[in-house]
Parts: structure tokens; C-alpha cells; sequence
């Protein structure tokens, strides 16, 4: 069972739903068709958490009761878990193989190989990452290639842990298979779909 | 001018539903005819509408018969099209059938059964002489009650087999809570499940189910099919609102159930004993309920141990031809223009046909000079 | 460029017709399909208020991509005003209050049935194909479960030799429209029936290709930038259709033509399938041998829309 919900503190959602869904999605599809390039999100809501404005407009355009999605543990999760709920009735799983979203910090992230890859014959049935970084740029350069990338694209969002682009060109690897990656800050993202081979940068 | 009649504009769309408009209407000195005629009068029509539009709602069924002008496949594309914008509150509970009001109950396996024999009104043993009688209107003499009430509760056919175990328990998926599956919303999956395989079959175009279930019946993925039951009448519909958490009675649907008995010799893990095969429709329908529960028992072949080598009995061949939307869209749409490939295959057999002809002249020449040598 | 034609005041259904669970669930395959480009993401197709066969996946995709800030362009067979274009060009104008164009170079949406335009695509530009069998597979194998599984394990020998059968045939790979291509060099898909005179259009593409298949329940991509190979042999190489005439109207030499029957004697010309490019040239003053003829004034963009 699930915790009734305190309807006080919900913040709103979208001012327009029809019309905010769809500029945000056209931004976010734009961003998973060419990966590595820095796309501005405009979101203009009231995030459940501060600085994740960005990706909770993304969840408000993606999220619905199909689509269960895993959180951070604690009170960051538990924000969004009571926002989410109210604003997208979608489940909240505690196991990554389930989830069909997650919503993780760079300060808290799980083993990419924990969350779903994929089936071979059904390869779209994976878990999509919605990964919040403090910026964008000012980390760790690496640089990009594959399709939706014209030659080489170039990268350094801040606050990843060098572990994580291992397990990324981990995952990559296994392609049919893989977990997508929106990497987001309060305004603008970066998609990493599995296709996008990572290189590190000296 | 060819090119002129498939470049048509927007002037050329808005006449042609205008002359649409008037064919539908006919004679203007005929009266026009009224959506409730249609839902009391050509109610079989309206019911098969509802059945594979999936859709119950007689009148809304009546008009798109009457939009359709009488085509029954376009009137349920209306029903569909319709069916798809509206909002969803939930799922209903299940439909008890045993407690049906029954107005039609027939076993064609015991002479007798519990509940007994209740003809109805079936056209089964009119004689199909045309009633030139009926072009008059004329008043219909209300037909004679019975003597004795139709039982409250009629048991299902099963029940009959209980005390024997020869009939196969129901097929009861374990109740999971897991929603069923609803091909509205989700694409046609394989293996199907039972829940994914009767919707399909439920929306399925009754002529095709009709061809199908005849064709096992001619060996063509034999059934040994035999008419269990079938019975014709009214069922509460309940639903449970989540803030109440009880059930209420939110209407009343008529519904054809038709259970099918098929014999099977029984296999290393079974004994001997009757298969069944289900078949559930809206409103009166026989003829597709008794098909339908044909071709689910046909492709329950698996189940029960037999070989499935026909095409009724093969579910991706049933299951995805049976709906009669898709099928006519895409039988259609080759009516649409297609002369962008239809001039790369004219390049192509230009090209072959010219080689052939180049080859051949060539033969020709150097048999004429073998002869002459 | 037309002027949106319906205001919300007027709208009974929602914006742009499907509801929002309906787009974010096509949104959601949407993101997939870009994500395994020519992998044919299963999808939860509705029934559309046009018959299946008349563009329900295309009209779905756009549906759900679709704003009021989008220029739309609707074509089928290459022209704007083949008759089921102006019919899905002016559903969108009425329940998305969209401008739509005839020019390529204009549009920012372009819902297409067989073919892709003659013009350039351009980064920011969409294309939307309507696709009536997804599966470049089924002509070979019926069954679902089959062609699944080939994908799956990228087993497409199958395809190589009956593309190889066609050389022992004809002399060489017969196809002239849905002609199969491998993406990324890893799925096949079917580039839906555009001539293959088109597929080299998809290879590295400045825009992003959507793919819409209603009846079949199915959505794919290909992102810009990708590879995108038509299957070929060393000795038989993919190549393209190409005319001996000109276009009758603007002298093209270069495009895709349409053939046009001018009667019963076996007389004919060929013009350009892509109207608003043709007639863009003529408008530039380029002119075929039958310019002055009928046909030129077809192509004059719609008084009354």
C-alpha cells in the first residue's frame, strides 16, 4: 500500500499541460535525436525539489500510469514521489529492473547494469535514466560518436563519478540492449541514447 | 484526363461528401428513416454493430448504421473511431451468466437439462419464405406467455458434467490483479494469452470466424464440435467506484454465450474427457458466438496436446486477420494512389521485358545462321 | 504559407485530436525508436477517424509531435494536393491550428506517403512517413514471431538471398519501392514503398525520420546523422532509377518522374512527382517541352484553403 498523499504540498504542475508537453517533449526528442548537444529546456514550473526543474517537467511529459519509476532513497525521493503520484498517478518501484524511469542524482547513482536493458526481441522494453547533474559542462571532457552525431560531439557535464562513464561504455557494449540516458540540470539536457558510443578525453 | 481525376482538391473532397449525403438519403418523397426504427427494427444489425465495435450502446450503434447507410463493417468503424476518444473509468466487474434473465437457452447434448430447453425468438424453424406480408405495415399480435416462469438461476452446461469429471474444469487464469489485456490499448502480443485471444475473437469480424469455424468443422483442424450450450439474454453490469469499494448495477446488456463441447481422446497427462471452446457476444448473435467459441476451442490446440496444423489453428494467422477495421483498410487502401512505385515497377519490367526481346532477336539471328549453315 | 484556419473555440476534440495519455504514450515509443534507430518499437496504435491504410501511424506520429508553432506540409506520392494530402493537410490545420505549406524549405513538419522531397531536408526539419507494412521481413516470412526473432539475433540471411535470387532471375536485385535498408549497420527496415530512387536521401540526413505504421502497431527511426546502407552485392551495387526524358514542364533531369498518359495513342510525358519543386522551378523560369500544358496549373497552390 501506498502512503495517502498531503495535497498541501504538491506544487503545481504545468501552467499548460497540452501546450508545455509538447514543447517540452519536441526539446526532449531534439535532444535524444542529437546526442551530445546541450538542449534548453524551458520549464517554467515549480519542481518538488529545487534544481530539478529541468527533469520534472520531463516527468510531467513522459510519466503516466504505465510507466512505474524508480527514485532516490530519502527525502529528495520522497518529494518527488508525492508530486509524481499526484501529477502523473504513475507507480513508484523500488526495484530498477522494473522501472520503466528513474530519476537518480549524481550523488546517489546506482550501477547502470542494475535497471532494465532490454530484451533482445524487445529491446525498447528498458528503463530510461533521468540523470540530474549539477551543470552541465566544467567535468570531465569526453567526446561522442554514433548516430544523430555529425562526426564527433564533445561533453563534460560536472559532478559524474568516474566510475560512471566506465559502466556507460559498459552498457554500451551490449547494444541492442542498453539503458537511455537524459542527463539534466534546471534548464537544459543532454541525451545519451544507447547508440552513442563515449570515448574518454585526456 | 487521367492525371486530373487523382489530384483532387479540396472542392472535389466537399462534393463528393455532399453527393455522399444525398445517395445515404435516396428518394426524398420516401420518409426518412428514424434512428429508433433502426435500433427496434434491424436490432440483429444493430447488435453485431455494437459486438465489433466494441461499443454497447444500441443507439449510437443505429445511427451509424444509418450513417453507413446499411454497411454493417463501415458502421462499426464509425462505433471504433467513436469509442477510442472517450475517457475511461474503469473496469466493470465481471458479467454472471448464470444469472442471466434468459429470454433463448439451448443444449444441443441432453434432451433435457436443468433450466430446460427455452426456444425464444430464433429464426431456426421459421420456413425462409419471403413474408410479402411484411411490405405492408401491419400490426404484430403480441406473442403468448408460458405457462410457467423461466427459472431465476439456470446452471451452466458444465454443471451437468460435474458429478462425472468428463468435461474439462473452465479455464481459470489464477486472479493475479492483474488488469486483463486490452488490445485498445496494448499492440497484439504472442504468445497470446486466453484474456488477449477471446477480446480478439469477440471483435472479430463475424464472417471470417464463421469461414474459419466451418472449415474445422470439414477437417480443416478438426474440433468434433458440439453445442453445449447457448444461451440469449439480460446480465447486470457492475461496477465497483474506488471511493465506495462495493460493486453497483450501472446497467443491463443483452449477451449470446455459447458454450462448445468437443470430444478429445485424452493424452499421457489428461484422461479422456470433453474440451471446451467459449464464445461470448453482445446482444443476439449465434452464428458468430457459436464460431467464436469454435475457433477458441481450435486454437486452444496446444493446451489440450494436439498437433496444430491448420490455419485455424494457428493464432498469429486467426488473430491477426480476424478484425475486420484493419483488414478492410488495407484491402482498400489500394485504392489510393500508388503511382510512385507502380512507375519503379513499369522501369523495371520496361527494362526486363526489353533484354528479353533484345535476347530473343539475338537467338533468333544465330539460329537462322545455323540453319543456313 | 496559409494562416491557421481553425481556432480553439471551435475545437470538440483535444489538440490535435488524440488525447494526452494517447501522445505521451506514442511520445515514450517515440524516444525508443530514436534511441535503436530502425528497430520497430511496438506501440499502442489507436483507431483514427480515417481508415487504416489512409495514414493513421503517420497522422498518430504527427499528433503527437505536433505545435502551434510547427509549419506542416502534408504529401502523398510527392504532391500536395493529391487528394488524401489535402484531406490530412487540412485535419491538421483544423485540430492543431498549424500553418501549412506546400515548400519544402518552409516546413517543419512533413507527413509524407512514398516519397521524400527533392529538396535538400535541413537540420530542425521532421519527416513523418506513413508506412503500411513495417516489417521489411514479411514478404519473406509471415510470421511475426519469426521475423522478430531475426531481428532480434540480426539474423538476415533470409533477405541477402532472395535479393541474390532476384540477380539469378533478372540479372539483377529487383525492388523498386520499400526497398530494404540497414540501419547503423545493425536493423533492417523498411524505408516504407518510397522508390529506392529516395534511399540514399535517408543516409546521413540533416532531419530526423519518424516512421508511422497505424494498422501494424509499430514506430521507428532514424535519427540525422545515421548510416543508412540499401543492401547491395560487390558486383551488383545498389543503384537508383533514372529517366531518358525530362520533365515535361520545368526540364528537370534529376528528379523522380511521374508518368502521365495523354491518350489512347500511346502518348505520354513525364513530369516531376514532387509538384511543389517543380513547381518552384518553373517559377524560376526553368521550362520543359510541354510547358503551357493543363497540367501546369494543377500544381498553383489552392485558392480556397
Amino acid at each position: 500500500m501506498t502512503a495517502a498523499l498531503s495535497l498541501q504540498d504538491i506544487q503545481p504542475g504545468f501552467a499548460d499541460p497540452v501546450y508545455d508537453a509538447q514543447r517540452i517533449f519536441r526539446r526532449l526528442m531534439d535532444a535524444m535525436a542529437r546526442p551530445g548537444r546541450i538542449v534548453d529546456i524551458d520549464a517554467d514550473i515549480v519542481p518538488p525539489v529545487p534544481g530539478l526543474e529541468g527533469l520534472s517537467a520531463i516527468a510531467l511529459t513522459l510519466l503516466d500510469f504505465e510507466t512505474p519509476v524508480y527514485l532516490p532513497r530519502g527525502e529528495i525521493g520522497e518529494a518527488l514521489s508525492g508530486w509524481l503520484r499526484f501529477h502523473c498517478g504513475c507507480p513508484v518501484t523500488t526495484d530498477p529492473q522494473e522501472a520503466v524511469f528513474a530519476i537518480l542524482s549524481v550523488t546517489e547513482l546506482l550501477p547502470i547494469s542494475a535497471f532494465n536493458s532490454g530484451d533482445p526481441k524487445y529491446p525498447d522494453r528498458s528503463t530510461t535514466l533521468l540523470l540530474a547533474c549539477p551543470a552541465l559542462e566544467g567535468g570531465k571532457h569526453v567526446s561522442l560518436t554514433g548516430p544523430g552525431i555529425k562526426e564527433a560531439a564533445h561533453i563534460a557535464p560536472s559532478g559524474i563519478p568516474d566510475s560512471f562513464w566506465n559502466e556507460v561504455m559498459g552498457d554500451r557494449s551490449q547494444f541492442q540492449l542498453g539503458v537511455d540516458i537524459i542527463m539534466g540540470t534546471s534548464n537544459a539536457v543532454i541525451g545519451l541514447p544507447r547508440t552513442t558510443r563515449i570515448n574518454e578525453e585526456s | 484526363m487521367a492525371y486530373v481525376s487523382v489530384k483532387g482538391g479540396e472542392r472535389a473532397i466537399s462534393n463528393a461528401h455532399a453527393w455522399l449525403d444525398e445517395a445515404r438519403r435516396g428518394d426524398t418523397n420516401v420518409p426518412e428513416l428514424g434512428v429508433a426504427q433502426i435500433r427496434e427494427q434491424l436490432s440483429l444489425a444493430v447488435d453485431r454493430v455494437m459486438m465489433e465495435g466494441s461499443c454497447y450502446d444500441p443507439d449510437l450503434a443505429a445511427l451509424a448504421i444509418k450513417q453507413a447507410r446499411g454497411d454493417v463493417t463501415e458502421a462499426i468503424f464509425l462505433l471504433r473511431a467513436y469509442r477510442t476518444t472517450l475517457s475511461r473509468f474503469g473496469a466493470s466487474e465481471p458479467i454472471n451468466t448464470t444469472k442471466m434473465s434468459v429470454a433463448r437457452r439451448v443444449s444441443a447434448a441432453f434432451k433435457d437439462i436443468p433450466g430446460g430447453q427455452i426456444l425464444g425468438p430464433t429464426f431456426d424453424y421459421t420456413h425462409r419464405l419471403i413474408d410479402f406480408g411484411l411490405s405492408d405495415d401491419k400490426t404484430v399480435p403480441a406473442a403468448p406467455l408460458g405457462d410457467t416462469p423461466v427459472a431465476e438461476h439456470i446452471p451452466a452446461i458444465a454443471s451437468v458434467f460435474a458429478h462425472e469429471a468428463l468435461l474439462e474444469p473452465a479455464p481459470t487464469d489464477a486472479d493475479d490483479g492483474a488488469e486483463p489485456y486490452d488490445l485498445t490499448r496494448q499492440p497484439m502480443a504472442f504468445p497470446a494469452g486466453r484474456d488477449q485471444r477471446l477480446q480478439a475473437l469477440a471483435r472479430g469480424d463475424e464472417g471470417f470466424l464463421l469461414s474459419l469455424a466451418y472449415a474445422s468443422q470439414r477437417g480443416w483442424g478438426n474440433t468434433h464440435p458440439l453445442c453445449g450450450e447457448i444461451r440469449m439474454g439480460e446480465v447486470a453490469v457492475e461496477f465497483t467506484p474506488e471511493e465506495l469499494g462495493f460493486p453497483i448495477e450501472v446497467g443491463e446488456i443483452t449477451v449470446t454465450e455459447c458454450q462448445m463441447i468437443s470430444n478429445f481422446e485424452g493424452s499421457a497427462e489428461s484422461p479422456p474427457q470433453f474440451t471446451r471452446g467459449y464464445g461470448l457476444t453482445f446482444g443476439h448473435n449465434e452464428r458468430k458466438a457459436m464460431s467464436m467459441a469454435i475457433v477458441d476451442r481450435a486454437l486452444r490446440h496446444a493446451e489440450v496436446g494436439e498437433a496444430g496444423v491448420h490455419a485455424v489453428q494457428d493464432e498469429e494467422f486467426v488473430l491477426y486477420h480476424s478484425d475486420n477495421v484493419e483488414a478492410s483498410g488495407f484491402v482498400q487502401h489500394l485504392k489510393l494512389p500508388h503511382y510512385v512505385d507502380f512507375q519503379a515497377e513499369l522501369q523495371f519490367v520496361r527494362r526486363l521485358k526489353k533484354e528479353w526481346e533484345e535476347a530473343r532477336a539475338n537467338s533468333d539471328t544465330s539460329e537462322f545462321a545455323e540453319a543456313a549453315e | 504559407m496559409n494562416a491557421p484556419s481553425n481556432l480553439p473555440a471551435n475545437r470538440v476534440y483535444n489538440y490535435a485530436y488524440l488525447d494526452e495519455q494517447t501522445k505521451r504514450m506514442i511520445r515514450r515509443s517515440i524516444l525508443k525508436a530514436i534511441a535503436i534507430p530502425g528497430y520497430q518499437v511496438p506501440f499502442g496504435s489507436r483507431e483514427m477517424p480515417v481508415p487504416y491504410g489512409w495514414g493513421t501511424g503517420g497522422i498518430q506520429v504527427t499528433a503527437s509531435i505536433i505545435g502551434p508553432d510547427d509549419v506542416y506540409k502534408c504529401i502523398d506520392q510527392g504532391a500536395d494536393d493529391t487528394t488524401n494530402a489535402v484531406s490530412i493537410r487540412r485535419f491538421f490545420a483544423r485540430v492543431a491550428d498549424v500553418a501549412t505549406t506546400e515548400q519544402t524549405e518552409e516546413a517543419t513538419i512533413i507527413q509524407t506517403r512514398h516519397r521524400i522531397p527533392e529538396a535538400p531536408l535541413q537540420e530542425g526539419q521532421i519527416m513523418v512517413y506513413q508506412v503500411p507494412q513495417p516489417e521489411p521481413l514479411r514478404g519473406l516470412e509471415p510470421r511475426e514471431t519469426e521475423t522478430r526473432a531475426m531481428h532480434a539475433y540480426e539474423e538476415y540471411g533470409l533477405q541477402y538471398l532472395s535479393l541474390y535470387e532476384s540477380v539469378a532471375a533478372y540479372g539483377r536485385i529487383a525492388g523498386g519501392a520499400g526497398y530494404p535498408v540497414l540501419v547503423d549497420e545493425r536493423y533492417l527496415m523498411s524505408p516504407s514503398p518510397i522508390p529506392k530512387f529516395d534511399n540514399p536521401k535517408l543516409h546521413q540526413s540533416e532531419a530526423l525520420h519518424l516512421f508511422g505504421a497505424g494498422r501494424e502497431k509499430r514506430i521507428y527511426a532514424v535519427p540525422p546523422h545515421t548510416d543508412v546502407r540499401s543492401l547491395d552485392f560487390e558486383d551488383y551495387p545498389f543503384e537508383i532509377q533514372s529517366w531518358d526524358e525530362v520533365c515535361a514542364l520545368c526540364n528537370c533531369d534529376s528528379s523522380y518522374k511521374d508518368e502521365v498518359i495523354l491518350d489512347d495513342d500511346g502518348n505520354r510525358m513525364f513530369v516531376c512527382s514532387d509538384s511543389a519543386y517543380c513547381g518552384e522551378r518553373r517559377k524560376q523560369g526553368h521550362s520543359g517541352p510541354l510547358a503551357g500544358h493543363a497540367l501546369d496549373q494543377l500544381d498553383q497552390p489552392e485558392d480556397a484553403e
